[in-house]
């Protein structure tokens, strides 16, 4: 959309004031994120600019809060080693990781039945599929704490990769649908009036076409079990420590800087993520010739 | 050509079925297939997630536990008329379940007593304790003598709310209501009225945050879908970004630009426009808590806003400018009610996902912006009274259902954009 030339006064301010308007929410959506970066840096152990800070003295700025991040910090002369931030960050993959794989696998069988034509109860199943994603966290919480504390699955991580991979499934049978809409089936058939079995071609051709959609839920999937905290909090017991949970802690009790560091590495971590699912994206839609504007 | 088709029975297929029945069953193969591909996850997700909401829906009804601690007491209760005070053999069953079940049992029904009528709890524990001593009836003076709780007939009365097995008193309680000694229902009183409040607060937030949404949404959705795609996938990225940015981290980033020595005052201080001694105080109030989850909402407005753009035509606004419109009056008859659609989705969205907020009220909420959500996990939690956090999560929970079905109805639970 651009101004045309014969454009009167009136629409040239018209148009660049929404150009500004538009500017200001963008930085409005944006702005926080970063602020936070180079506050990450600084010697100070409040969340504020200071004065020597802005001026880029460099006593202002260190690396101190990363040292006590990744483990060593120092009282004085003596060193004393936290574990508590790494240990948050190894509970965390393994948490997200283990919980994605299964969220991956499940969701995907599930899409690919969802996707057939004689599926029954389509939109009721649907429903309920989707509904981990819509039900408040704070109400999936509670049930859980209910139920797990019954059957003895609080406090122990398989009960945390379960209500996880149950928070994650929603992203993947969403995507794969999603890829899966304007897959040509004859594909299928093709490939089984050549002789392969259903396994073969499900790994030779239907595979590598939804593998985008693959990838992508499953990463939506890793950054929710990644992020996720009220469920943590609430079914996990002082041993089961993730990063989100640290995080909540920090903020509540200490207010460490500590969490900056953190949160800048997270920051980090979905813009790398962000990348790949965009990339993903596009050759997705590559593969299944949706041409772009 | 075929056979069959010369003569006048059903068409049948080369093995003598008819092909109605043939196809039919193929179909059935069909759709047994497609089921028991989706059936790993449903059985998933039912047992892992559907159970547990079901185990706190019944949660928010349950009223069985007292009644395991004082079986025999509630049966020659229920022969009690209510008028004077109850009979000698209710002292005395009473006197003896008090005296002969565990400490742990007593204190656990003592807390949900107290729930009807507060005193219990000290009563129990003190009549716990003291009942050691005595040998022999009668029991209705003794125990009237030890405490003389144990003579007022309101007391007697407010247990008459737990003979039931299940109770709608915790569904009252959340909505600022409960019973009185007699099991009629009447209001809290006025200092315990908190819950309607929080409630309409929770609503008003909400309600605000999509508004909000909407307002700073919509123009950027316009852009981004009337740009060309090299800009528009550039600025689409400031929308994604926060997107998969943890909601921890964008909540403390808040907290950062918000607090008294943040970011935000401190350029007001550092501009000369503000006296360092009175600096606003921005955070840890509700207008916080509205500028926080606008920002962290605006992807889910932008999204399903821009998905619906995209698909509107540009020469519609072209034509209706060349008849004679005026900008401003094309851009109301004929872009905005295209992008009704786009609208809709997201302030569902949004509103769905707000309602529900739990964390950002209770990092930046301080007292006044606490909703729903931080009363759930403070019964959950801290009160311990189960009961009340699952009939407050049961009317949320209702409240999304609603809104949820409306979703599917008008945008279709499968058309959710993610990126």
């Amino acid at each position: 959309m651009a101004l045309p030339t014969y454009a009167t006064t009136g629409q040239k301010v018209g148009y660049y004031s929404f150009l500004t308007y538009c500017g200001l929410v963008f930085f409005f959506l944006i702005a926080p994120i970063f602020i936070i970066l180079p506050l990450s840096f600084s010697a100070s152990p409040f969340f504020e600019f200071t004065r020597e800070f802005m001026n880029f003295e460099p006593e202002a700025w260190s690396l101190r809060w990363y040292r006590q991040m990744v483990g060593i910090s120092s009282i004085g002369d003596t060193t004393v080693v936290t574990d508590k931030w790494m240990l948050g960050t190894r509970n965390s993959f393994f948490v997200g990781i283990v919980a994605t794989l299964l969220a991956t696998a499940l969701g995907t069988v599930a899409a690919l039945g969802l996707s057939r034509p004689h599926m029954p109860f389509k939109a009721v199943l649907m429903a309920i599929l989707i509904s981990p994603m819509i039900v408040p966290l704070i109400i999936t919480a509670a049930g859980m704490f209910f139920f797990y504390s019954k059957i003895g699955l609080t406090h122990s991580y398989l009960g945390l990769i379960l209500a996880h991979t149950a928070l994650g499934t929603p992203f993947v049978v969403i995507t794969v649908t999603a890829t899966l809409t304007g897959f040509d089936t004859n594909l299928i058939r093709a490939s089984q009036s050549l002789g392969a079995d259903t396994i073969r071609t499900f790994f030779k051709i239907i595979m590598p076409l939804i593998l985008p959609g693959v990838i992508s839920g499953g990463l939506f999937a890793f950054i929710t079990s990644f992020d996720e905290v009220v469920v943590v909090m609430f079914i996990g017991s002082v041993e089961q420590i993730t990063i989100p949970k640290q995080m909540w802690a920090g903020l509540r009790q200490e207010t460490s800087p500590v969490i900056l560091c953190m949160a800048t590495c997270l920051v980090a971590l979905s813009i790398a993520l962000l990348t790949t699912v965009e990339m993903l994206r596009r050759r997705s839609e590559r593969l299944r010739g949706i041409k772009q504007r | 050509m075929n056979q069959t088709q010369t003569s006048t029975g059903p068409i049948l297929t080369t093995d003598g079925i008819p092909l109605k029945v043939s196809l039919k069953k193929a179909e059935r193969i069909n759709k047994i297939r497609a089921f028991l591909l989706v059936l790993p996850l449903l059985a998933f997700i039912l047992i892992t997630f559907l159970v547990p909401i079901g185990d706190m829906l019944s949660r928010s009804v349950d009223d069985r536990q007292i009644n395991t601690v004082f079986p025999k007491t509630f049966e020659v209760y229920q022969k009690w008329d209510r008028q004077g005070l109850p009979s000698e053999e209710v002292y005395k069953t009473m006197f003896f379940e008090v005296k002969n079940s565990e400490g742990y049992n007593i204190g656990k029904a003592s807390t949900r007593m107290n729930y009807s009528k507060s005193g219990w709890k000290s009563l129990l524990k003190k009549s716990k304790r003291k009942f050691k001593k005595i040998e022999e009836g009668p029991y209705k003076e003794q125990m009237i003598a030890i405490d003389k709780k144990w003579g007022d007939i309101e007391y007697w009365k407010a247990l008459g709310q737990m003979v039931d097995p299940t109770t709608m008193g915790y569904y009252l309680n959340a909505v600022d209501l409960k019973y009185d000694s007699n099991k009629e229902i009447v209001q809290q009183k006025e200092n315990r009225r908190i819950y309607n409040k929080t409630w309409i607060k929770t609503f008003k937030v909400s309600l605000l945050v999509t508004l909000f949404c909407l307002l700073l949404g919509y123009p950027i959705s316009y852009l981004l879908a009337t740009l060309p795609m090299k800009y528009s996938n550039l600025l689409m990225i400031c929308v994604l970004l926060p997107f998969w940015t943890s909601l921890l981290v964008r909540t403390v980033a808040w907290m950062v630009m918000l607090q008294q020595k943040g970011v935000l005052n401190n350029l007001l201080v550092m501009s000369n426009l503000l006296a360092d001694e009175n600096r606003f105080q921005l955070m840890y109030n509700q207008t916080a808590v509205v500028i926080v989850m606008t920002q962290i909402l605006l992807p889910f407005m932008v999204l399903p806003l821009y998905s619906v753009m995209k698909t509107i035509s540009p020469t519609y606004m072209r034509a209706a400018l060349n008849l004679g419109a005026s900008p401003i009056h094309a851009f109301y008859k004929i872009y905005m009610p295209n992008s009704v659609p786009g609208v809709s989705a997201g302030c569902l969205l949004v509103f769905i996902i707000a309602i529900g907020y739990y964390i950002t009220p209770e990092l930046v909420g301080g007292k006044d912006g606490q909703m729903v959500g931080n009363w759930i996990a403070y019964h959950l939690k801290t009160t311990l009274n189960w009961g009340l956090c699952a009939s407050l999560g049961a009317i949320l929970l209702a409240m999304m259902t609603v809104l949820y079905w409306a979703y599917n109805k008008i945008v279709g639970i499968e058309n959710i954009k993610l990126g």
